[in-house]
């Protein structure tokens, strides 16, 4: 439990525990992001891009209706003296300002169809995995493996939230982006991911992958990723699924060929790379 | 007052609305209750009985004050729009329904069978399922039963309901040609095809019940069928109670070949109810 | 109650006012009853806006203070139905009874009972759906949207939930119908169509959205009670249903409703601005021709709310395009409002000030929509803060802003009274300052990979969520001055004239302030 010492009432410790509230996060710089991640697929990188080529255009935009609104609320104004004009309707502006944003608006959807037909092309995949959501865990499935495993919110972070816990979510690592087990994949696979629910429906994102898809009971979604880098990566249920849905976390393990495979045999329990397991038999 | 020639009858201060907002309270908490299983349904029927009071207490006075006169040719206006709008409501309800029969019989039956995107689904979860239509799903909710088609009672129930529409056209025109009896004659028809359809529709359902197997349970099929069905069986009682209050006006003398608001009212919805159910013969009975 | 009809013919005095609480209880008044809805808004929008608050004091902080999580699930979920079903759309509601008639020169509203009747239903329906906090397991908590299965593992709250929407959806349908035949049928001599004042105009294509919309709601929440409790499996793929499917259907309504709640403040807009440029509206034609383009657009977006669901490539492609092209005809208006400013002779008056915030306000809450229409985008910003920035800033500072510009504006003529201009700007700043401390900070959230409908956090998220928790205490403890503002005015203050404003257009200006009990007995010629 955390003590707090509060030796004197008055303004003096009101300040400082609001200083003691904010201090551990203004000291984090990472805490500050404020966009979504290059990632580390092809995918997600060009999901970026769009992204960033759409807010850009949408700043531009912004900059000349603003600007134009502001030069008139500035300029325009009845204590500056202006004698209010009279005109009220221009058909040719009409024409103008509505074939521009449709010009742009094309501009806009073409890369965004191009990049939407390569994320929905689920062929040629390496490996699949069948993902199943349940409240509140995720199920890996690994088809051509016969692997199996739960994988739900670690018993750390699990302590830490619940309700009056005292413990201090700054002092727990990955605080509500920790599993038990995690999803392990290997590098450069393009992997398919099968995804269903058991109950309710469930969502499986990782925002470094740039995937994101229900997961519905009595239904199969597809996805894919391939990941160009090794890493640790950790995403969330993205759908409301009940009580605890903030608290069913997916963190996928991306390790290089032999690491997934050293991985695969210990799962399996394989005699040859377990020799206690041998020993014991 | 405002009922002067030309101007607008704005009716002063009235309880029924007050009256009919607690019945609707009352019927829905009741109705809720009763769904949870506590508090029995007599407190919903309470509220029903509330309602259908404030129903007859707000139309009599209505009644009344177009019997006096009140109305102008542009209340009258007001009243007829409004009755479309309403109508135009129950459309959307029932586009509603429709739309859950479309998506199940385009989509995710398809899919629940392997179908388009539907190819994992059907492989990991429903191996063997084959998308026909009807079907209770894939797991067979309800278990076996046996569709009815077009041919036997819904093609009677059919020319009733399009017999009904030619009776009230006839009464319609009898009625601006100021022939009371036929008028009377015709509506009485009218009403009595529909009780006849709802009664005809009534035996289907105890046949389905009992020798098809095919219950509101029954899986997709069962759900859109008892569902489309049972509001379009609801909406023609609804329909017929209508009319039968227009006919008991009639024989009061109520309605002039000129005015004749409710009457024409109850013979759109009753078009609407009509059209409704050719929609279910096409799409629910027959394809 | 049988010799009613007599007794309103004996009467031949239309311009007495009953006294008391029978008054309001059995009012056919569209005056008392825009009221009504007014101050029912009002109630509700603190109501809703109380929950909001418990919602972001327990986001202050990363961990769980102050509520469990199944409580926080039942405040957002009540939270978002209280605001639209119970603040926003009533107050438009509220705004079209009192200003329709007065702008359209007609007597009343075309049948004053049944408005009566559209407005009683409320507190009882809201009452209803309170009551669920209350119950064993509480109140609903799958989110406004209920989606099945979650919504089927609501305790007792669902049928109360179920039957209180179709309430709602019995008195909106009745309200809609109501504005629709009082605009067709009730206008003054001369006023043609394309003279109508534009909040007229937006109400107008509003019923109609109301009427089409509300009815497929109340089928989509009547499959969720079959499906509850009589077998059925529209929502089920066991039966050959889907769950999905209710997506559709509720998406089919939900669409249309989010520009239900923008559309009557594009009108309010569209009224203060020209006032205070003191010149005509630029593009009115445009104006009308744009809103009937959304409107009719509204139709066939709705499935870019389920861009994660799995859905067919072509359909994906279909709802982006159709999502994309709602930029144009609001691009359009954005635009024409801009034009009527340009060379105006602007004052900043209050209205004037929230109906400026809107312009900007909403039209960031647009492009960060627009973004969200990019379905390769959407599938990183969906379900995550990002979206819930979206639409508070078109709800916020978009519709709720309107309802205020437009209280500011008329406040005078229903009272009689001017508001106190410093505190009402004083007002607006705080406003505009909270709201924008509050929701500017949840696309940063979004963006980082924050999901939205969550008590608790990542602890990466902290920073941007206190920013947000104190921007809300702001803007929620500010609009106690709101409240304050409208008490004062109506209690008393400077005499308006019937003007009100300098040279304003349009004919509730003619009648004095405040307005009597009956406007336009007989109606006015319009030229
Ligand atoms: C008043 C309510 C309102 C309004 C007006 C809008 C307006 C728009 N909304 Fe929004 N929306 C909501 C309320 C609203 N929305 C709500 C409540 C939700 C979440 C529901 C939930 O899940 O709980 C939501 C969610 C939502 C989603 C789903 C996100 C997700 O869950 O993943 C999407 C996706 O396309 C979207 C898009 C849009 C678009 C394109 C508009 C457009 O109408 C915006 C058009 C306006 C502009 C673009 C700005 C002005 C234009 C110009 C200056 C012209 C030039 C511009 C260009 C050419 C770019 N909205
Ligand atoms: C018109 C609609 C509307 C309006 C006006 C608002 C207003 C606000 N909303 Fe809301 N909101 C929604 C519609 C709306 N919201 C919807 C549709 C959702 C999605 C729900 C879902 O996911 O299902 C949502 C969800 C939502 C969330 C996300 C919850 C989650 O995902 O878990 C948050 C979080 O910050 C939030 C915050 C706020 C705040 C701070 C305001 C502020 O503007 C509120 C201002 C506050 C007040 C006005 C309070 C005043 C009260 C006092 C001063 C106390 C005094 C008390 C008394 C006198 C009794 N809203
Ligand atoms: Cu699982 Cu949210
Ligand atoms: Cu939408």
């Amino acid at each position: 439990m955390r003590k707090q010492t509060r030796s004197r009432p008055g303004i003096a410790a009101a300040l400082a525990s609001m200083a003691a509230i904010f201090m551990p996060a203004l000291a984090r710089a990472n805490d500050w992001a404020l966009n979504m991640p290059i990632g580390v697929t092809d995918i997600s990188a060009e999901v970026y891009r769009l992204h960033m080529l759409i807010l850009w255009i949408c700043v531009v935009i912004g900059i000349v209706v603003f600007g134009a609104m502001l030069y008139a609320i500035v300029n325009h104004r009845k204590s500056r003296g202006v004698v209010p004009a009279k005109f009220s309707h221009s058909t040719r502006v009409e024409i103008i300002w509505t074939v521009i944003p449709v010009l742009i608006l094309i501009g806009m959807a073409l890369p965004a169809t191009e990049t939407l037909v390569k994320m929905e092309d689920t062929s040629g995949s390496d490996m699949t995995i069948k993902v199943t959501g349940y409240q509140w865990l995720w199920e890996y499935d690994y088809l051509d493996e016969d692997i199996r495993f739960f994988s739900r919110l670690d018993a750390e972070s699990d302590r830490a939230r619940q309700l009056g816990s005292g413990i201090d979510p700054f002092t727990v690592e990955n605080y509500l982006l920790e599993v038990d087990n995690r999803m392990v994949v290997p590098v450069d696979a393009k992997v398919r991911l099968l995804l269903t629910a058991g109950d309710v429906i469930h969502a499986w994102w990782i925002p470094d992958f740039a995937v994101k898809k229900d997961a519905i009971p009595g239904f199969i979604n597809e996805v894919w990723f391939q990941a160009n880098e090794i890493g640790v990566y950790r995403g969330q249920c993205a759908e409301l699924c009940g009580r605890d849905h903030a608290f069913m976390p997916i963190v996928v393990d991306v390790r290089s060929q032999e690491d997934y495979q050293a991985w695969l045999a210990e799962q399996r329990g394989d005699v040859a790379d377990r020799p206690v397991a041998a020993a014991e038999l | 007052m405002a009922h002067a020639t030309g101007k607008y009858y704005v009716p002063h201060g009235s309880w029924w609305p007050i009256i009919g907002s607690v019945g609707l309270f009352a019927l829905m908490l009741g109705s809720a209750n009763a769904l949870n299983g506590s508090g029995g349904t007599w407190p919903a029927l309470l509220g029903l009985a509330i309602v259908l009071f404030m129903f007859y207490g707000w139309f009599a006075e209505v009644v009344r004050e177009s019997v006096a006169g009140y109305y102008s040719a542009q209340v009258d206006r007001s009243f007829r729009q409004g009755m479309i709008w309403f109508i135009f409501s129950e459309v959307m309800f029932f586009a509603a329904f429709f739309g859950a029969l479309f998506y199940a019989r385009a989509l995710s039956v398809p899919w629940l069978g392997g179908e388009g995107v539907g190819f994992f689904t059907n492989l990991l979860l429903w191996e063997g399922f084959e998308p026909t239509w009807p079907t209770d799903g894939p797991a067979g909710v309800g278990g076996d039963f046996t569709a009815i088609g077009p041919w036997g009672l819904p093609a009677i129930n059919t020319a009733i309901l399009l017999t009904s529409g030619v009776t009230l056209t006839i009464a319609h025109h009898a009625l601006r040609d100021n022939h009371r009896g036929i008028l009377i004659g015709f509506l009485a028809a009218t009403w009595l095809l529909g009780l006849i359809f709802v009664g005809l529709q009534a035996y289907e359902y105890v046949e389905l019940y009992q020798d098809y197997n095919l219950r509101l349970d029954t899986g997709i099929y069962g759900s859109t069928f008892f569902m489309l069905t049972g509001f379009h069986g609801f909406h023609v009682t609804l329909g017929a109670i209508m009319l039968i209050v227009v006919w008991l006006r009639c024989l009061r003398g109520h309605f002039t070949p000129k005015q004749h608001f409710a009457f024409e009212a109850t013979a759109w919805y009753w078009h609407f109810v009509d059209v409704v159910w050719l929609g279910l013969y096409v799409f629910v009975y027959w394809f | 109650m049988s010799d009613t009809a007599t007794h309103t013919a004996d009467h031949d005095d239309h311009h007495d006012t009953p006294k008391g609480i029978m008054r309001w209880l059995t009012t056919t008044n569209h005056k008392d009853i825009g009221t009504l809805y007014l101050l029912f808004a009002l109630l509700m929008f603190f109501v809703g806006g109380s929950m909001a608050l418990i919602i972001r004091l327990e986001l202050f902080q990363p961990g769980l203070q102050y509520v469990n999580p199944e409580f926080f699930n039942q405040m957002t979920t009540m939270h978002a139905l209280i605001m639209i079903f119970g603040a926003v759309m009533p107050a438009f509601v509220g705004l079209a009874n009192w200003m329709i008639p007065l702008q359209i020169g007609a007597p009343d509203m075309a049948l004053p009972r049944m408005n009566n009747f559209s407005f009683w239903i409320l507190p009882f329906a809201f009452t209803l759906l309170l009551s669920t906090l209350f119950m064993p397991g509480g109140g609903p908590a799958g989110g406004w949207t209920l989606y099945p299965p979650l919504v089927q593992q609501t305790g007792d709250a669902l049928p109360f939930v179920i039957l209180a929407i179709h309430l709602m959806g019995i008195s909106s349908i009745m309200g809609a119908i109501n504005v629709i035949v009082t605009i067709m049928n009730m206008r003054a001599p001369g006023m043609t169509l394309l003279k109508m004042p534009l909040f007229v105009w937006t109400w107008l294509i509003t019923a109609y959205l109301l009427i089409a919309v509300m009815p497929v709601l109340a089928g989509a929440v009547t499959m969720l009670l079959t499906d509850q409790f009589f077998g059925t499996t529209f929502f089920h793929a066991a039966g050959g249903g889907d769950p999905v499917m209710f997506q559709h259907i509720f998406w089919f309504f939900g669409h249309p409703e989010v520009y239900i709640m923008i559309l009557p403040a594009f009108g309010i807009v569209s009224e203060i601005i020209p006032t205070f440029a003191r010149k005509p509206l630029f593009g009115y034609d445009a104006m009308v021709y744009a809103t009937a383009s959304i409107a009719f657009l509204s139709f066939i977006v709705w499935a870019h709310h389920m861009f994660t669901v799995g859905m067919p490539l072509a359909g994906q492609l279909f709802f982006m395009f159709a999502t994309m092209l709602i930029a144009v005809p609001t691009g359009v208006k954005v635009f024409n409002w801009t034009a009527t400013m340009w060379r105006g002779a602007m004052t900043f008056e209050t209205p004037m000030l929230f109906a400026l915030a809107f312009l900007f306000l909403f039209t960031i809450g647009g492009f960060s929509g627009l973004m969200l229409s990019i379905v390769p985008a959407d599938y990183q910003y969906h379900d995550s803060y990002f979206v819930v920035a979206h639409f508070h800033y078109v709800l916020v500072p978009g519709s709720v802003f309107a309802i205020m510009a437009g209280v500011y504006y008329w406040l005078p003529k229903w009272t009689g009274h001017m508001y106190d201009e410093t505190l009402g700007k004083i007002h607006f700043w705080l406003s505009v300052i909270g709201v924008n401390v509050t929701f500017f900070p949840q696309h940063f959230l979004g963006l980082a990979g924050m999901p939205r409908r969550i008590p608790d956090y990542a602890t990466q998220f902290t920073n941007f969520n206190m920013m947000s928790s104190i921007g809300a205490f702001i803007f929620g403890l500010s609009q106690l001055m709101f409240v304050y503002i409208i008490f004062k005015t109506i209690r008393g203050g400077a005499k308006a004239s019937a003007e009100v404003w300098e040279s304003p257009t349009g004919l509730e200006w003619t009648v004095p302030s405040p307005a009597p009990h009956h406007t336009f007995d007989e109606a006015p010629q319009v030229k």
